[in-house]
């Protein structure tokens, strides 16, 4: 057990981060050049301001049409990205991570905030694969990549939560905690979890569209 | 090899020359050599990111108005159409099966209008549009399309016209609107090929056609507007382009470089067109892009621009206003196309006694269902578009139990969607173009 803790604690944290950063770097400079052999249009079109425009319509909690017409859909879609996001930024056990291994460091969530955001992104697991299952619109898109990708942004904060709580074999799911944690950083550039890093390009190109030149809102 | 993911019943597979003929002359290679040459040469970045972006959410669903008429049916929702066409062709990798394709054809050109609507309900902002367009583009490549929007498609290529005009009916068509016209106003001119004017007006086929009274009407208010106008007498003066439908770019190519080239060639300042919308979205935003020009190469003013100017600039004088209480519908093309909702309601308030606002509207106004090509897909397929559309009825009824007795509806296709809408549903509401509106109420 100490050599496969020592394994993703160790080697595997270089692997993940540098498939991450790599991957995400990777996606974003073949789609701009794809898009510079292939889409030309889009470099013409893009606009800075029409861009951020709609980018911030559909970040703000109720921002668009459709956010007020889902309103429980909204709701969780907010809660899970920020603590998703924030969680495992700003746990204290990870700033001290950081803290020990690059001496550098930053605030950190007081445990129980933390242990209530986990939460919040289980619930809303849970909310999603739910919903996935009773809506027949959403039924019908369903794959099965779409239940794994559930499983894999699930499963860090599920062990994670175990371990901090140190339930019954809260070693081994440390390691699991860790192992899936670099799951997850791995699969962002290389599944439709990659919507987190072309978020900003989509709706920006569609906010430039039709800000500048279909002088329309898209929100 | 992908089958229809949805199976349809016999009794409601719908009877289609242009598809069955063109699925039965389909084979296995021919559809993969299609497939892969449309997705390799012709997309590039934007499909790949909004294939690898979607999420499966469904949240494009409340936007259709198919989806919503259908009982919430989920193959007729935005991400679902794509599903059983673009997804699946990609997962293939082109091996689909002719049925696939009929199926996929049908989808894209009688299942969905093109009007973006689900752009704005989907929280990337993936064009959905778009994507249906390229499969389109694909059935277009492998000869399944509808048969009624096919034979527009031939016509625009034999005659740069969308209703087989002949040049001789063009110019006698406007001689004759120019006829009846000096009956009312004795100094009237249709003027024809004019260098230099101000304005070149052009039209759809369909109005020297069957709506000759909108060029009277148009003649009319340039007449008492006192503007410096012309129009061609050769082909390049109808604006309306189906093959922008089919995904016969190639011929939506020419056709916009002969409307242009017509305009330039006469030195105009400006195109101004009549109430169309998808001619509309053809010169201004598809078409021209076809040809490498970034925006139009010659200034485009769309009716609705083109009365609020007029208005604003005091050059119509109505002498009365539009009594019956009306309501808008706002048309894809030009509203969430240009954003020219807030002048067509300036318009409105202008010319009409009491306006009605329909709910949803402007940008979020549903569709008519006839837009996108799909009323000229013809007489198979009216059902299915007449009732895919019954929020659109309902919310027609909602303006009419406000009181709305006339819909104005600024673009052709609105015209003949709302038309057999009102009609399916017995609505009794009257339809007019804004220029009728106009027209009626100016001083002559």
């Amino acid at each position: 057990m100490h050599g496969l803790y020592n394994f993703v604690s160790g080697p595997m944290v270089w692997i993940a981060f540098i498939l991450f950063i790599g991957g995400c770097l990777y996606r974003l400079v073949s789609l701009a050049s794809l898009a510079k052999e292939k889409d030309t249009a889009v470099y013409a079109y893009m606009d800075f301001y029409y861009a951020l425009r709609s980018i911030f319509h559909w970040i703000i909690p109720f921002g668009s049409e459709n956010m007020r017409r889902q309103p429980l859909m909204t709701l969780f879609t907010f809660a899970f990205h920020i603590c998703l996001i924030c969680v495992p930024l700003f746990l204290f056990a990870h700033v001290v991570l950081w803290k020990e291994s690059w001496n550098i460091s930053w605030g950190f969530l007081s445990d129980s905030t933390a242990d209530v955001m986990t939460l919040i992104v289980i619930a809303s697991c849970i909310f999603f694969l739910v919903r996935r299952l009773t809506r027949p619109e959403v039924k019908f898109l369903t794959n099965r990549s779409d239940f794994i990708i559930l499983a894999i942004v699930a499963a860090p904060f599920i062990t994670g939560f175990w371990a901090y709580h140190q339930w019954a074999g809260y070693r081994m799911m440390l390691i699991l905690h860790i192992l899936s944690g670099e799951i997850m950083l791995i699969a962002i550039p290389f599944s439709r979890l990659s919507h987190a890093i072309f978020f900003p390009l989509t709706r920006g190109y569609m906010g430039s569209e039709f800000g500048a030149v279909k002088n329309a809102k898209d929100w | 090899m992908g089958e229809p993911a949805v199976k349809i019943e016999e009794s409601k597979v719908v009877a289609d020359e242009g598809l069955n003929r063109g699925m039965e002359r389909l084979t296995p290679e021919k559809i993969e050599k299609v497939i892969q040459s449309v997705l390799k040469s012709e997309t590039g970045s934007r499909l790949k990111v909004y294939v690898d972006t979607c999420v499966h959410c469904g949240l494009c669903s409340e936007a259709c108005h198919f989806y919503l008429s259908n009982e919430k049916n989920p193959s007729f929702s935005p991400a679902g159409k794509v599903k059983q066409t673009l997804w699946e062709m990609l997962k293939q990798k082109g091996k689909v099966s002719p049925e696939f394709i009929r199926r996929a054809s049908e989808i894209a050109s009688t299942e969905c209008n093109l009007c973006r609507r689900c752009s704005m309900y989907c929280p990337f902002g993936i064009d959905i549009a778009y994507l249906m367009l390229v499969v389109r583009r694909i059935c277009h490549k492998l000869g399944v399309t509808p048969q009624y929007i096919q034979s527009t498609a031939h016509s625009h290529s034999a005659t740069m016209n969308q209703m087989w005009v002949k040049e001789d009916e063009w110019i006698d068509s406007l001689m004759w609107q120019e006829e009846e016209a000096r009956e009312e106003f004795p100094n009237l001119r249709i003027p024809l090929d004019k260098e230099g004017a101000d304005i070149f007006y052009s039209v759809i086929a369909p109005e020297p056609k069957f709506r000759a009274q909108l060029i009277y009407q148009a003649a009319a208010i340039m007449h008492k507007a006192g503007l410096d106008w012309t129009m061609p007498s050769t082909p390049g003066w109808d604006n309306s382009d189906m093959c922008m439908y089919t995904g016969d770019n190639e011929v939506m190519g020419r056709l916009k470089k002969a409307h242009f080239e017509s305009a330039m060639k006469l030195r105009v300042k400006r195109i101004v067109m009549g109430e169309c919308g998808h001619a509309f979205r053809s010169v201004y935003d598809m078409g021209n892009r076809w040809l490498t020009w970034r925006m139009p190469p010659v200034p485009v003013t769309h009716a609705i621009e083109f009365y609020a100017e007029l208005f604003k600039a005091g050059k119509i004088k109505l002498a009365k206003k539009y009594e019956q209480p009306v309501t808008l519908h706002d048309p894809c093309n030009i509203v969430r196309g240009r954003g020219l909702h807030e002048m067509a309601r300036y318009v409105v308030n202008e010319t009409c006694e009491k306006f009605i606002e329909m709910e949803p509207n402007r940008e979020h106004n549903f569709c008519c269902s006839a837009g996108g090509g799909v009323i000229n897909c013809g007489p198979p397929f009216r059902n299915k578009r007449v009732e895919g559309n019954k929020v659109k009825a309902e919310q027609l009824f909602v303006a009419k139990s406000k009181g709305a007795k006339t819909v104005i509806a600024p673009c052709h296709n609105c015209h003949g969607g709302l038309e057999d809408i009102i009609h399916h549903y017995g609505l009794g509401m009257e339809l007019k173009f804004l220029g009728d509106i106009i027209y009626e109420c100016m001083e002559k």
